[in-house]
């Protein structure tokens, strides 16, 4: 039924988030916020689905519910000011390392005040401002684009790092062969994340992929690479820090597989013929990234019923609000549609 | 005659060719259990086994490639790739190896594959979704590109581009998919390279091809009320262009307007009004030869600015309208 073998994986399983943290430096205060981090993209998912069952959004959209650990536990790992370079299912990742929900459900919406002025569309959120390169709409856009963003801060002897996330099955492009063996030759301070939810579209990775993990493929190239449960979020976090450390201190190119899984369906229509319904509700069950964190902090005591009430709601209003922000936002006016395609 | 959708009739044609003929495959991304990105070929693998419906990684390189290669030793592959954007990644294979293969081994080498193109805007996918790049693929020389507009046209085309020992690009409107039209059963062709007066006129004429077809259609059957008498001239195939009927038709009306969804810069309608400025078509000309089509833009998300981006059928009207009236 699944892929998922956890005595293949190069971390241990979370079981005391007390021992963990401390381990890792990291506060209390701290892994709650991690919590509600994840909960409050797993809200935005929600929502982002709600919407679009209302018929409010004209566009795709691709939902990362069931990979929240990936996205916050590597969004508490990076620091500030390094790149971000990822791919179509990208809004867990902006959420996690900061972004605006308002912002981001305007631009779903198509809304003038998105992060792209409505041009992009949730298959296009970028902020380049904030040295977020924007999610690609190209399965493995984003591999060609880091090598370059890399070079650029090896010969400018920047501090920062390239973060770049795809898919399993952008592994399977030509050009993840060249970034990475470029990346490798010239030693760019780039952290490959591949966020392996076991399924391109209806494609299941083993049967398209000759060999798994991903992180062999790595080897290949003389990269250094670790194939991680991507539903345990600390194990996530400390995978990354340590990985981002390695990359900064220009050692070169690190490679880091998540394994985790997708609840919807691949984007707005899917009728999920390619997997079974045993499938999903054991991971939705069982291995849920939220549900496990939740049951650690509980046994922590970090958290309580009340708390997490409390959290979950105050995350929904946030979410709420986001709607209500995109909803009273104007449309972009249709006379600027030639803007912005020349500088 | 019985109605089916233009996505039903392509699948048709492949279903039909690949019964007739064992070499025949489809290839591409999730074209399996799935059906293709957009359902074209729903329940192909049930018939055909996974050997002959070739389920492939994310890798539009090596599907166009791998065509590419089994087409040089007697296979008639067709590529389907999800969005006709992602060509882009397989122009290597397309334009340096099929393409050049015949003629730069004196005519040994023949490469017969199909490349199913799915583009165009209207859904919502934004930039990297939706384009037009016919454009783009009629310039090499030693590919075909074709583009039909109806269900009709869909179904005879298609196997007239599978039965071609040349590598055809089949580009297919998405907006154009759910769209019925009386398509006869069995077996027709409809050679490649032959336009086709969809509208009869005589004040001027429209040379237009896909979903602008229907747009265009629309627009003369409304104007005809009025007694402007549009021709709307459907190319079918881009490359080889009808020359030929391009110019008998001005030659009729005197008036030319080309529409298209492709971007205006490096479009193929500054082609269609070469031929006519370079043929006995030009004195014929009442009035300056005038193109509308898609604004040099990539196409944006937000819906109404999406809509902007390309040619509506106001447009068009109103762009006719300027024309026949010298109000230009
Ligand atoms: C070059 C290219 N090929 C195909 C697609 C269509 N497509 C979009 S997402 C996707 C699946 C990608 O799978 P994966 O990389 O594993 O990411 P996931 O969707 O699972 O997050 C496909 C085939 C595309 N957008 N770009
Ligand atoms: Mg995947």
């Amino acid at each position: 039924m699944t892929t998922w073998k956890k005595e293949e994986f190069d971390n241990f399983e979370t079981t005391d988030v007390l021992v963990k943290s401390k381990e890792l430096g990291l506060k209390q205060e701290q892994l709650v916020d991690m919590y509600r981090t994840m909960v409050k993209i797993r809200l935005f998912e929600e929502m982002a689905d709600k919407q679009y069952a209302l018929g409010k959004v004209h566009g795709t959209m691709h939902l990362s519910a069931g990979q929240e650990a990936v996205a916050v536990g590597t969004g508490f790992a990076i620091t500030k000011g390094d790149y971000l370079l990822n791919h179509h299912r990208g809004h867990g990742h902006f959420i996690a390392s900061g972004a605006d929900v308002n912002k981001m459900m305007a631009e779903f919406l198509g809304k003038e005040t998105g992060y792209c002025r409505g041009r992009g569309g949730s298959m296009h959120i970028a902020d380049v401002t904030a040295n977020n390169l924007g999610a690609n709409g190209i399965v493995g856009g984003g591999l060609q684009l880091a090598a370059g963003v890399g070079l650029a801060v090896q010969m400018k002897k920047k501090e920062q790092i390239v973060l770049t996330i795809f898919g399993d099955g952008a592994a399977n492009e030509g050009i993840f062969h060249e970034s990475l063996n470029m990346a490798a030759i010239w030693d760019l301070p780039i952290l490959y994340l591949c966020e392996n939810n076991q399924y391109g579209m209806s494609a299941n990775v083993a049967r398209v992929s000759a060999k798994t993990p991903f992180k062999d493929r790595a080897a290949a190239y003389g990269i250094p690479g670790y194939y991680i449960d991507g539903n345990d979020v600390l194990a996530v976090y400390e995978f990354i820090r340590n990985a981002a450390e390695n990359a900064r201190s220009g050692k070169g190119p690190v490679f880091v597989e998540a394994q985790t899984y997708r609840y919807f369906g691949h984007s707005k229509s899917d009728r999920n013929l390619y997997r079974t319904k045993e499938e999903i509700d054991y991971w939705k069950s069982v291995e849920d990234p939220i549900i496990r964190f939740e049951k650690l902090l509980l046994t922590a005591n970090l958290i309580n019923d009340q708390s997490i009430s409390k959290i979950k709601e105050e995350m929904s209003e946030v979410i709420d609000e986001s709607v209500t922000f995109a909803e009273n936002s104007p449309e972009p006016d249709v006379k600027d549609v030639m803007e912005w395609v020349y500088a | 005659m019985p109605e089916i959708t233009y996505r039903e009739a392509i699948h048709d044609a492949m279903v039909e060719e690949m019964r007739r003929d064992e070499n025949v495959f489809l290839i591409g991304e999730d074209i399996g259990t799935y059906g293709g990105a957009f359902g074209v070929s729903a329940g192909m693998l049930a018939e055909f086994g996974p050997d002959r419906i070739r389920e492939t990684p994310i890798s539009e390189l090596a599907i166009v490639g791998a065509a590419a290669g089994a087409a040089m030793v007697g296979m008639k592959p067709i590529a389907e790739l999800m969005f006709m954007d992602f060509v882009l990644l397989a122009l290597e294979p397309l334009m340096n190896q099929a393409a050049k293969a015949r003629y730069m081994f004196g005519g040994k080498a023949t490469v017969p594959m199909v490349v199913r193109l799915p583009g165009g805007s209207g859904t919502g996918a934004a930039a990297q979704h939706s384009q037009s790049l016919e454009s783009i693929l009629m310039h090499i020389p030693g590919i075909k590109v074709v583009a039909p507009s109806t269900a009709y046209d869909a179904k005879g085309l298609l196997l007239s581009a599978i039965r071609d020992p040349n590598p055809v690009c089949f580009v297919e409107h998405k907006l154009l998919y759910k769209v019925k039209g009386e398509v006869p059963e069995g077996e027709y062709t409809i050679p490649l390279g032959v336009a086709d007066i969809k509208h009869v006129g005589s004040d001027i004429t429209v040379v237009t091809s896909g979903i602008m077809v229907q747009k265009s259609l629309a627009v003369a059957k409304k104007l005809s009320q009025e007694g402007i008498s549009v021709e709307v001239l459907d190319l079918r195939t881009l490359r080889p262009m009808d020359t030929q009927a391009i110019i008998n038709s001005v030659k009729k009306t005197g008036r030319l307007l080309v529409v298209h969804e492709a971007v205006q810069t490096g479009g193929w309608a500054g082609e269609v009004m070469a031929v006519v400025s370079s043929s006995e078509a030009f004195d014929y000309l009442d009035a300056p030869m005038r193109r509308l089509t898609g604004k040099d833009v990539p196409i944006p998300y937000n819906r109404f600015l999406e809509a902007a981006a390309v040619p509506q059928e106001d447009d068009i009207e109103a762009e006719i309208r300027a024309i026949v009236s010298n109000k230009y």
